[in-house]
């Protein structure tokens, strides 16, 4: 399929929803509206409330306080796991010993610390980025963890051979190593940087776009509640478009799925 | 002797400790030397220990007994000496072609200003001049090889240990390789320590063709010397009476090892 045909098609997807809510909620069918305005709204009303937000300019200081959320819980979250993880991947003995917590720690819901950390970080930025540090920092920790683990026991010899000191091993092999598998789990982690952010702003705070969700919420707006939704995910859309663009540059290395050599 | 011995193999033997504590000898008592500037290959069965004892003269295993002298000074942990092709792909997947080469040098101190032009160098000699800045899955598996030669050689190693190294090619890239091996060997030839199962290969290639029996506790059974002339061309030398000759006599010794080889590799997988 040709790219304008397959981006056609995407539109119309797009297209036929909308209409289809837009009919369905206004125009009554065998004299009843099938999706009653109060607990549906309609994409009219939705699309007018965005423009309100983005002509008022609210919406900007809300998209800024989750970006900022979410930026610091990815850059502090990658940092811890990337620390730890390679500790505990060259030091066998920590990772034996602190294996059971970790697993505890990780099975837990994080939705749960929600309220610990407000209650211990106020009410304010930190709180949401604590919540999403904890998601992120379980990603990258397994994902750096299992890269310094799994280097090629071959590209590990050679090195040596090559004379290669330890530090120096650590450097050319462990290092790139491990950051191929933290960049591989990039898409994910920075979404969970963005889900801690909302979800700390939806459970307690005085801004940001789970805050606008869920005042919107609080006083029946649905089309409140829908114009969030959707610009969260133009946001995430955004956000993971410019995950891609990294992830290209810094991944040029790696054979692709659609490389048919080696 | 009036050549210095390079690599020297006394008595050696390699033993693992399985899993459930019974003790495998993969090699016993293997006598071997390599001369400084010969070219000598290890041929055997599959299984046979012919690349543990690669590992052994590399210092990457502990012989359990035995000893291993490099220029007459005992090995003690990794042989500096050494430079090392391995069977597997072992070159570092987040660098260049290039980058490859230039990290031998760099990590023994040469600025990076200083290593790139030499290391460039050493890819156009193995035919890869325009292929620098290709990472490595983008190149084919005798590409990579090419690669990984280049990398081990720009350390100009006095002693080349290679285990398989062509194993994974095709037929004509492996007699390509061959040749390609043949005359960077030629320029200054470094004592070589050859390990393959091909014995057409190995007569090509060396100066000395070492048979090893079928594993477990193998051992050296045969020693030829291959008094082909040099410069040899791979695919000429193959058509050489003498060639067809020592061909013979050494795969009559061969025979009987593959066979058992393959007789307890068929064994090993019906007790499992």
């Amino acid at each position: 399929m040709s790219r304008p045909t397959l981006f056609a098609l995407q539109v119309l997807v797009a297209v036929v929803c909308i209409v289809l809510w837009q009919v369905l909620s206004t125009v009554p069918v065998f004299g009843k509206i099938l999706l009653p305005p109060f607990f549906f709204s309609n994409p009219f009303d939705v699309f007018s409330q965005i423009v309100k937000w983005f002509a008022s300019g609210v919406i900007w200081k809300h998209l800024g306080i989750t970006l900022a959320e979410s930026i610091l819980a990815f850059v502090i979250g990658s940092l811890g796991g990337v620390l730890v993880g390679f500790w505990f991947a060259r030091q066998p003995l920590v990772a034996a010993v602190f294996d059971p917590y970790v697993k505890m720690v990780n099975a837990l819901p994080r939705v749960v610390l929600a309220p610990i950390f407000a209650l211990w970080l106020g009410l304010g930025i930190w709180s949401k980025v604590a919540l999403g540090v904890t998601l992120v920092f379980f990603i990258v920790f397994f994902n750096v963890y299992q890269g310094v683990k799994e280097v090629s026991r071959t590209v590990l010899d050679n090195g040596r051979m090559l004379g290669m000191s330890e530090r120096q091993l650590m450097r050319h092999v462990y290092w790139p190593s491990a950051l191929s598998w933290m960049f591989s789990s990039l898409h994910t982690s920075v979404g969970f940087a963005v889900v801690g952010a909302v979800v700390g702003e939806y459970l307690g705070s005085a801004a940001g776009l789970g805050y606008l969700i869920q005042q919107a919420e609080g006083v029946f707006d649905v089309a409140g509640v829908f114009a969030g939704m959707f610009v969260l995910s133009a946001f995430v859309i955004l956000i993971d478009y410019g995950v891609t663009l990294v992830e290209r540059r810094l991944l040029v290395w790696r054979p692709t799925a659609s490389d048919g050599r080696g | 002797m009036s050549t210095p011995t390079a690599v020297a193999l006394e008595d050696a033997k390699v033993a693992f400790r399985l899993g459930d504590g019974r003790v495998y000898t993969a090699v016993e008592k293997a006598h071997l030397t390599v001369a400084q500037g010969e070219f000598v290959a290890i041929v055997g069965p599959t299984g046979c220990g012919k690349s543990t004892l690669l590992n052994v003269a590399a210092g990457l295993l502990k012989p359990a007994a035995g000893n291993v002298r490099i220029f007459d000074r005992p090995l003690a942990g990794l042989n500096q000496d050494a430079g090392y092709l391995f069977q597997a792909d072992a070159l570092f997947p987040w660098k260049t072609a290039l980058d490859n080469v230039a990290i031998g040098l760099e990590i023994k101190g040469t600025p990076r200003a200083e290593a790139l032009p030499r290391a460039q160098k050493w890819l156009t000699s193995v035919g890869l001049g325009a292929f620098a800045g290709r990472y490595p899955h983008m190149l084919s598996g005798g590409q990579r090889k090419r690669v990984a030669l280049a990398q081990v050689l720009i350390r100009d190693p006095k002693i080349l240990l290679m285990d398989e190294p062509f194993g994974p090619l095709d037929a004509q890239t492996r007699q390509v390789m061959g040749n390609l091996l043949l005359d960077l060997w030629n320029a200054d030839r470094k004592a070589v320590l050859f390990v393959t199962h091909d014995l057409e290969e190995a007569i090509a290639l060396a100066d000395r063709v070492v048979i090893m029996s079928a594993g477990p506790s193998s051992r050296i059974i045969g020693d030829w010397r291959v008094s082909l002339p040099r410069p040899r061309d791979i695919f000429e030398v193959r058509l050489d009476k003498e060639f067809h000759a020592l061909h013979r006599e050494i795969w009559s010794v061969l025979k009987d090892e593959v066979m058992k080889g393959y007789a307890q590799s068929t064994q090993a997988a019906e007790a499992v």
